[in-house]
């Protein structure tokens, strides 16, 4: 994974160095909250419902055993014992005090971390596959080009005062799973028909309350050329994206207004400008260098098939049944990629504890495993483990409580923070997805639905991703009371498409069994190994609907 | 800069007049900002972009310095060729969030190659200092409470970029590679 070099390190150093004197400034006064609030949202601290929330960045989810050690560490020593992964891989810590917060950034610095634009209207953490280097289905790693951008952007002087926020995340597999086209700006990695590797560019794309897939502004752009092409996007929108609106200052809305057409002129345009001027072209050497921090780990010459393996399997109904769901094919025989669920049945989803993220090092470091990831669908991910370690890690993560069987299944749920810690929510998300999770935890249930992905958002702001899921559920305040409204047919994959609401929304004590009452009209429907999402997209909402609101015909 | 005031004579200007940090150091400030509809005075003048559209002919026939003031939603581009007969840009900061003086500047520099002076004005805060100078704005309006030592700690928060902007400066890249 990547290293800091001197330059890395100083500059952390230094940015400490600037938010300590900004909490200063803040708390002798001299700086107002209007004032401080954009200051500290650039390095991931907001202000919550009871507490601030610190926000920690891990650049395109790689985590090493020392930095998960440093986040169970800050856990103990300055929140309650737990942290919080998020739907854009990073982990947040809800009850820091203010204080405290440069101290934490000082321990973090110390193992190569920071949370460096993890919020505000900048450009963002940058994310990518969580799977990334490990995939069978993978044409190149895109961990080297998001950490080349996200040096880029790591205090860009002209785009830290964007209007709105700006979300970059990067893939390079047939199967996507960084959620490419629901993000700000999207880069891919394509091959052309000369089997040269380069970049699709997709902008615009995003959920909140205006959801849009993301256009392609870019067909092919050079690898050299992918920062002098984002400096394009970014100056467009910063001189033309609306600020009159914070609703509809997001680039989708722009990129909308103009026509993807027009868009896509624009960019061109800025971007012939600012290749000519050659400072932003990233030479093939500095891709090189970077791309080696990111060499997998020398494979052993496995045979596929391990005998330590299959033996566990025939042995250990439960090993068998999460080795059939949370691992994933990696391109070397005889590895594995090991998703370790942070649903657990009944639990809130993506918390890991103090206790947890500890023996989780420890056991990297007792398997040789140099690196985990944070996935969007917050949970962890081995990427590189010998399938003959596999019965030995399952019993430790077992002990651990993170050796549930769901990884896609019906309750590997996501869930924004929603109104348990938020002030922005209109609703609590995080009940509903343990009310759903215990609800369907029979696993022979699970298994026979299959792929089923629920999305919890406890407001417009869709950090649940609800748009994208293939339920998706939105919270929503009515005279201060707590409804949920239900989406269908949503997906944040390959095939992406926003969900479509399906109704009017259920009341708290009513939303689990509409669930229900859905997958179970998909149960009846399906032909074949159809997907709920794929009967969804046959049929329609109507069967879904009427089923789900049956006996309450009056609403409809 | 031993005190911070030392250049800057306030007996000679206005009590309204915010300090003037011009490449650094506190300067007396000769430009005067001109009403749409008041005469313009000898020495230089800074009118909007409204009033340089309507008087162009006069502004330009003028033996005197000119300047224009732009508003946060107004592009340089809109001055077309003709920037490069002002000695001086003003950009507009109506509030510390409105970034796109930032885009403003940099396109003054690198695009339209302005080299004169590229002023500052509005609510902007200490902790945009360092930014507006690497986009290329040389002269800042400052509030009082930003003091010329203050003005220098904003600037020096930082030691390394890792991107390239109109300041010229070598990126970490370029410095990692012994540039």
């Amino acid at each position: 994974m990547y290293r800091y070099d001197e330059f890395d390190a100083r500059f952390v150093k230094e940015r400490v160095a600037q938010f300590r004197y900004q909490v200063e400034r803040r708390l002798s006064g001299e700086l107002t909250e209007d004032e401080f609030k954009p200051l500290r949202l650039m390095n991931g601290l907001y202000l919550q419902l009871h507490a601030y929330m610190l926000r920690i960045a891990v650049p395109y989810g790689t985590l090493s055993a020392r930095q998960l050690r440093m986040l169970a560490h800050i856990a103990r020593k300055y929140d309650k014992g737990y942290g919080h992964f998020t739907t854009r891989q990073n982990i947040q810590f809800n009850w820091p005090k203010l204080v405290d917060v440069p101290d934490i950034l000082d321990d973090l610095a110390t193992v190569e971390m920071h949370a460096l634009q993890t919020s505000g209207n900048c450009i963002r953490n940058v994310t990518a596959d969580h799977f990334a280097g490990a995939a069978a289905d993978e044409i190149e790693d895109p961990r080297p080009i998001a950490e080349i951008i996200r040096q880029w952007s790591s205090l860009h002087p002209e785009f830290s005062y964007l209007p709105r926020k700006f979300k970059i995340a990067v893939g390079g597999a047939a199967h996507d799973r960084a959620a490419l086209k629901f993000h700000d700006v999207a880069v891919e990695i394509v091959k052309n028909d000369a089997g040269e590797t380069g970049y699709r560019v997709y902008a615009g794309g995003g959920m909140g309350r205006t959801p849009y897939v993301g256009h392609v502004v870019g067909d092919f752009v050079a690898k050299t050329d992918i920062l002098a092409f984002l400096e394009a996007v970014m100056r467009v929108y910063n001189q033309s994206g609306r600020r009159d609106n914070i609703y509809k200052a997001r680039i989708k809305i722009l990129v909308n207004a103009l026509g993807p057409e027009e868009m896509r002129r624009q960019v061109e345009r800025e971007f012939a400008e600012i290749k000519t001027g050659g400072t932003l072209e990233v030479p093939a050497e500095e891709i090189a260098r970077i791309t080696d921090y990111f060499a997998p780990p020398k494979f052993e010459p496995l045979s596929d098939a391990s005998p330590e393996f299959e033996a566990a399997r025939n042995a250990d109904a439960n090993f068998r049944a999460w080795s059939d769901i949370n691992l994933s094919t990696h391109r070397a025989p005889g590895y594995s990629i090991v998703t370790i669920s942070l649903k657990p049945i009944g639990g809130v989803p993506g918390d890991a504890s103090h206790e947890q993220l500890d023996a989780l090092a420890d056991l990297m470091d007792q398997f040789g495993i140099a690196e985990i990831r944070v996935s969007h669908e917050q949970n962890l991910v081995l990427p590189h483990v010998r399938k003959k370690d596999l019965p030995a890690i399952h019993t430790r993560l077992a002990e651990l409580g993170l050796a549930t069987a769901n990884a896609g299944l019906v309750t590997d749920i996501i869930a924004c923070p929603g109104l348990d810690y938020c002030d922005l929510a209109n609703a609590r998300s995080i009940p509903i997805a343990q009310r759903l999770s215990e609800r369907f935890a029979d696993l022979k249930r699970q298994r026979d639905i299959g792929e089923l992905k629920i999305k919890i958002s406890g407001c417009i702001n869709a950090c649940g991703h609800h748009h994208a899921g293939h339920i998706g559920i939105l919270g929503v305040d009515k005279k201060g009371v707590e409804f949920y409204q239900l989406q269908l047919g949503g997906s944040g994959a390959e095939d992406a498409s926003i969900g479509e609401i399906l109704g009017p929304g259920f009341g708290e004590h009513e939303i689990v069994d509409a669930v229900e009452r859905v997958v179970d009209t998909y149960l009846e429907k399906r032909e074949g190994s159809e997907r709920f999402l794929d009967t969804v997209r046959r049929l329609g909402l109507e069967p879904f609907k009427e089923r789900a609101y049956a006996g309450w015909a009056f609403h409809i | 800069m031993p005190d911070g005031r030392s250049t800057y004579d306030s007996s000679t200007r206005e009590p309204t007049r915010m300090p003037l940090i011009k490449n650094g150091i506190l300067v007396e400030d000769h430009f005067e900002t001109i009403a749409d509809d008041a005469p313009f005075p000898t020495n230089g003048s800074i009118v909007s972009l409204a009033r340089f559209h309507k008087d162009r002919e006069t502004l330009l026939a003028r033996n005197a310095l000119l300047g224009v003031r732009l508003k946060s939603g107004e592009s340089p581009e809109a001055l077309g060729e003709d920037v490069l007969r002002l000695s001086v840009i003003v950009l507009e900061f109506p509030k510390f969030r409105d970034g796109r003086a930032f885009s403003w500047a940099r396109m003054l520099r690198t695009r339209l190659g302005f080299t004169g002076e590229i002023r500052a004005v509005g609510h902007f805060l200490y902790d945009q200092l360092a930014f507006m100078h690497r986009v290329g704005i040389d002269a800042f309006e400052v509030p009082e409470n930003i003091t010329l030592p203050e003005f220098h700690r904003a600037l020096g928060e930082m030691t390394d970029v890792y991107q390239p902007s109109a300041d010229g400066r070598k990126t970490i890249r370029q410095l990692r590679a012994g540039a």
